[in-house]
């Protein structure tokens, strides 16, 4: 809601002690400034220069050393640590100083630098008290692990997400956490990346008190005073910490993280569990194998990879930017797709009309987004304001205020036109017209239009909840401004923008067609189901194709492959007769609970690969080796990325693993499928596939744009 | 002289029948639910209405206030002045009727107005003696103390009231509200079968008027976080015949009552806004009025035959503007009860009443059927008390509108002993 008056008084909604205001003062330091209250407490505000978020570099540290010189000398009563911006205390490390790491020796000598300033922190001899509002992260945590008080304000978030990124803490926070609260539950923290909010970080023991803005001075003053108790350690903390306890309970977690992170292809969570298991009674062991095992991640291809995908997210970021202006988002058809993006843009904060004309889909949407809502939304105001702000709407009323309207109604040609030759004449000036469409040209949809100029398409994919994708469609005649309103609305709804040219399976859904198509040959060769989507998924893809095509929904992927083979001919298979069949009995996959697979409670029911069976000994022996049937689903993907690439349909290779990683899942620590073809080396990728359409057919043969992204690559 | 004051329109959400426990919207949820694509339509933003009045009997501890809250929830904005109103079943015609004077006045231009209850939220509240013995448990010192505190219990002390039949006794004559229906009835010699022919009709008229899409625009769809959706009031039973209600055993005074469940309004959730402007509203907006409102009524008498409060307040209304009851084209006159209808058309042919009681020359006379309740009333679709006086009058707008009729007054029977009456022309 607006608030007028909490504007005026905007610079009092972070207490900032003897500060006037956040604006920047003068002062010695570059990020860092330092004054002194009434009460003599000194107070350290954290202002990193030229962001909006505070981060932790190499320079900002060496600058934090001179300002604890400068307090050791100063002597105040205590000090308080806290961060001048909005958006937070401290979000991390500055991820680029990682980018292309390649010596581990040189890493632990920084790291090692690092360790002594906060360790000087930790030793400062005065109380010295972390305030810590929004997010507080990675290093960040680190630092406020490092000072005897951590008073949290109710809006604080917690967490190490190294591991997202390959790595685990580096900065002591696998010692001091681990010390500090309950191990098993820091270690859970530390292994899922999973953050926490102000009360949790409060119950666990990881923060003194949580308070608001408005009662930090006296929570200081109690913590200056010793009236503030601090968290004490679990009692079972120390059994915990026993050899023989660790050892059992360093087993579980390795089992637990085998589960969805393969020690081949994701190292550091087991570097992390090895780390607490040798060292989790030696406090000066651990710090120093800690820098070690940090510095040895950090050079592995998997944090370099993921380390790439952080930066490939930053990019797509940029290119939403940040100033999108829609308020009132008009989506018509509610069925699964349109319901669920207008549920997600209300999520987002946006007003969104959802218009059809039946009311049987309207209430499955309400009904879908109240369920989303109750498990993504702690409370339940929150959940109830973002149901008000979803509304159905029967007469097509919004469309007249609506900033962008979305049609999301079946794909048919003239139901569309139909739709758009309502819509348009009704729609305020400047507002976008955009379609969903996954599989009908933009060059179609625009005949009939007014205004063509500013149709554009959103292409979101299922579930809109979590897939982080949206292609941002143009077409010949597109607008350039309206494009980029469109980019920037899908990062106002915290989705990252590809932008694409109109063509047939745009990129994501041209890449997955033959990943599907082609499991679907092999189990003509009377390969099993089971062996295919286990060798994709040892590959690194989250899903096999045969599970996938099960969620997808059986329909959905004929469908779509036969309007893209119609338009691309020979570089796909084609859809085998029992798959029409199949899809004529009604067994759809997981929306019917029978597809390939039968359907349970939203699992898959897969008996173990290999032990089928009805399959004799002499059939598996007939079985190719897993890394070829991972190449027959994987390479024909990326040779999709590379004719992308070729026909302009992707700006840039970046692009392209950017979008494959949030809109597929494509295995994240190979840093995306044209990132895979590099580093496996262009030739051999080109030999396999020109193998592969002699052994199989011509829908193998590389793609004529191989050679000059071998050029791109080499000049990089 | 006096501003003019037009209603725009409005919209309500269906009137849904309580069944067991609270339903699927609380008072402040179903006025949002109407009010959101009310105000979808309307050619200027949700923010430019000067205030927002809302009625509401039954008010629930999340939602104090809330016209209000339902303001903020409606996006209205941090600035949107809003109050509610409670004048018991008048509430949803007192909020317009505020509306009305505040604008005729000149203080406002633009006036969201309307009502909500939610009976089906109707709590279970501990008895005094609970309560006293509650409080004697928490204020007793020292374990022997709470302990004897503690054992004070009485069973009965447990057994909780129910307050939608609290809220339906009138506090000054402990009479229920249908008791008084049975005092009317007594009076004018309404007879059993008479109420439940009224019942019938009703049911009847407002079948049809579902059928015929006279309810369009009007009633909006309702939309539940369970995936229900509502688009009815579904209390209507168009197969209701005298037979079947002859089989009803009466409902307050047994076994020789004649007021049974038949021939009553329902019980049920729902809520209705309408639209109120000043004329310089309606020409910066561009909006195009559906009628003005002339004049408006409230008269007082016995709680225990609050049922007749509609000819007093009526009658007045007539008086002033110099009227007889034919040149009222359409009435919509509240169903709380069929013998209390029955009861004020009896009244105004009553020459003693209308002579002495109401001040006439001899008896106003017969009121035509076919222009009271046009399309049904509150025995087919309920009475969610606090919405029902705003529901008739938008319902005669849109009458009036589809019949081409000029005048038209909406007046209802208050609890404790009321009438309120609003005078309309179609614009």
């Amino acid at each position: 809601m607006e608030s007028r008056i909490l504007d005026l008084f905007k610079d009092r909604l972070i207490e900032l002690g003897p500060y006037v205001s956040t604006e920047p003062g003068a002062g010695p330091w570059k990020n860092f400034r330092l004054a002194k209250d009434a009460d003599g407490v000194a107070w350290l505000l954290f202002d990193r220069e030229g962001a909006s978020a505070n981060t932790l570099s190499a320079e900002v540290i060496e600058e934090l050393d001179a300002v604890l010189a400068a307090i050791e000398s100063d002597r105040p009563q205590a000090l308080v640590i806290r961060s001048a911006k909005p958006s937070g205390f401290i979000a991390g490390a500055d991820v680029n100083a990682f980018r292309g790491a390649s010596d581990p020796r040189q890493v632990e000598t920084e790291i090692g630098r690092a360790h002594r300033v906060v360790d000087r922190l930790e030793n400062l001899g005065m109380p010295t008290i972390a305030v810590v509002h929004g997010f507080c992260l990675g290093g960040g945590f680190e630092i406020a692990l490092a000072c005897k008080y951590r008073i949290a304000i109710d809006n604080a978030r917690f967490g190490f997400p190294e591991v997202m990124l390959g790595l685990h803490p580096g900065l002591g926070g696998t010692v001091r956490f681990t010390r500090l609260i309950n191990p098993m539950e820091a270690m859970t923290l530390m292994l899922t990346g999973r953050t926490i909010d102000a009360r949790r970080a409060k119950s666990l023991g990881a923060v003194d008190a949580v308070t608001q803005e408005r009662h930090v001075r006296n929570a200081i003053k109690d913590a200056v005073s010793g009236k503030l108790k601090r968290a004490t350690p679990a009692a079972m903390s120390t059994i915990l910490s026993a050899g023989p306890v660790r050892s059992f309970l360093a087993t579980r977690m390795r089992k637990e993280a085998a589960k969805s992170a393969p020690i081949a292809h994701y190292p550091a969570p087991y570097a992390l569990i090895d780390l607490w298991e040798k060292h989790g009674d030696d406090r000066n062991a651990m710090m120093s194998a800690e820098q070690v095992s940090f510095a040895r991640l950090m050079v592995t291809p998997t944090a370099q990879n993921l380390i790439r995908v952080f930066f490939l997210r930053e990019q797509m970021k940029k290119l939403a930017g940040d100033d999108g202006t829609i308020k009132h988002v008009h989506v018509i058809g509610a069925g699964a797709m349109g319901g669920d993006i207008a549920a997600w843009c209300a999520r987002q904060g946006l007003h969104a009309t959802l218009a059809d004309m039946k009311a049987e889909p309207i209430a499955g949407a309400i009904q879908r987004a109240a369920e989303l809502y109750g498990k993504i939304m702690r409370k339940r105001i929150e959940q109830r304001d973002a149901l008000d702000r979803l509304m159905p709407d029967m007469d097509g009323e919004g469309v007249r205020n609506a900033d962008l309207v979305i049609e999301a109604v079946p794909e048919k040609l003239e139901l569309k036109q139909k739709v758009y030759a309502g819509v348009e004449p009704r729609m305020k000036p400047g507002a976008i017209l955009a379609t969903n469409t996954s599989s009908i040209p933009l060059q179609d949809l625009r005949t009939s239009l007014k205004h063509p100029e500013r149709l554009v398409g959103i292409h979101f994919f299922n579930p809109v909840s979590r897939m982080q994708l949206v292609e941002v469609v143009s077409h010949d005649g597109s607008d350039s401004q309206v494009l980029a309103a469109t980019r920037a609305f899908v990062g106002q709804i915290d989705r990252l923008p590809l932008p694409v040219k109109s063509a047939p399976g745009f990129l994501v859904n041209r890449a997955l067609t033959p990943y599907m198509l082609e499991a679907m040959v092999m189990l003509d060769e009377k390969v099993p189901k089971e062996t295919i989507d286990e060798a994709a998924e040892k590959f690194g893809m989250p899903m096999g194709p045969i599970e996938l095509a099960d969620t997808v929904g059986l329909d959905i992927c004929l469908a779509v492959g036969d309007s893209l083979r119609a338009k691309l001919g020979d570089a796909l298979p084609p859809a085998p007769d029992w798959l029409r069949q199949k899809v004529e009995a009604g067994e759809l996959g997981r929306k019917t609970g029978k597809g390939f697979y039968v359907w349970k409670d939203g699992k898959a029911q897969k008996s173990k690969p290999g032990g089928d069976a009805l399959l004799g000994n002499a059939t598996q022996a007939k079985l190719p080796p897993q890394d070829e049937i991972a190449d027959r689903l994987i390479l024909p993907m990326v040779n999709v990325c590379v004719a992308c690439l070729r026909e302009g349909i992707v700006d840039n290779a970046d692009l392209v693993d950017g979008a494959m990683i949030f809109g597929t899942g494509f295995a994240p620590f190979r840093g995306g499928p044209l990132n895979y073809a590099r580093t496996r080396g262009v030739a051999d990728v080109v030999a396999v596939l020109a193998n592969f359409s002699q052994k199989y057919g011509e829908r193998f043969a590389p793609d004529v744009g191989w050679d000059s992204f071998r050029q791109d690559s080499a000049a990089k | 002289m006096a501003r003019s004051v037009f209603i725009i329109g409005g919209s309500r959400t269906p009137f849904l029948k309580a069944r067991s426990g609270p339903g699927p919207f609380t008072p402040v949820d179903l006025a949002v639910q109407c009010g959101r694509p009310l105000l979808a339509r309307q050619p200027f933003a949700a923010d430019a209405f000067d205030q927002v009045m809302l009625g509401c009997v039954n008010v629930i501890a999340d939602e104090m206030n809330p016209a209000r809250v339902a303001a903020l929830r409606l996006g209205m904005g941090e600035r949107m002045v809003a109050f509610t109103e409670q004048v018991n079943c008048g509430s949803g015609m007192q909020s317009i009727d505020t509306a009305f004077r505040y604008i005729r006045e000149g203080r406002c231009d633009l006036i969201l107005a309307g009502g909500t209850e939610a009976l089906s939220y109707a709590p279970l509240v501990w008895s005094q003696q609970g309560v006293r013995w509650f409080a004697g448990l928490a204020t007793a010192k020292g374990m022997p103390g709470k302990i004897a505190a503690a054992l004070k219990l009485r069973p009965a002390d447990l057994k909780p009231v129910i307050g939608l039949e609290r809220g339906l006794t009138d506090p000054v004559v402990e009479m229920n509200m249908g008791q008084t229906a049975e005092m009317v009835a007594y009076l004018f010699g309404i007879t059993r079968e008479e109420c439940d022919a009224y019942a019938v009709e009703s049911h009847r008229r407002l079948a049809n008027a579902q059928h015929e899409g006279f309810l369009k625009g009007e009633v909006e769809t309702a939309f539940a976080r369970n995936g229900k959706f509502y688009d009815y009031d579904d209390g209507v039973r168009p197969d209701s015949s005298i037979d079947k209600l002859a089989q009803l055993k009466p409902a307050f005074e047994r076994p020789w009552g004649k007021v049974t469940p038949g021939n009553s309004s329902q019980i049920t959730d729902g809520a209705s806004w309408v639209i109120v402007a000043s004329e310089d509203a309606v020409r910066r907006h561009n909006l195009t009025p559906k009628a003005e409102i002339l004049d408006s009524s409230w008269s007082a008498l016995d709680p225990s035959i609050m049922g007749l409060g509609p000819v007093l307040a009526v009658t007045e209304l007539m008086k002033r503007n110099n009227m007889r009851l034919d040149d009222i084209e359409l009435l919509e006159l509240n169903e709380a009860f069929a013998a209390q209808v029955l009861g004020c058309l009896a009244a105004w042919q009553n020459e003693k009443f209308c002579r002495q009681i109401l001040g006439l020359d001899g008896p106003a006379g017969a009121f035509d059927r076919s222009r009271l309740n046009v399309d049904g009333g509150a025995i087919a679709l309920g009475h969610p008390v606090g919405a029902s006086g705003n529901r008739i009058t938008l319902h005669l707008v849109n009458a009036m509108k589809r019949l081409g009729k000029k005048r038209g007054i909406a007046t209802q029977c208050v609890g404790g002993g009321l009438g309120g009456a609003l005078l309309l022309e179609a614009v």
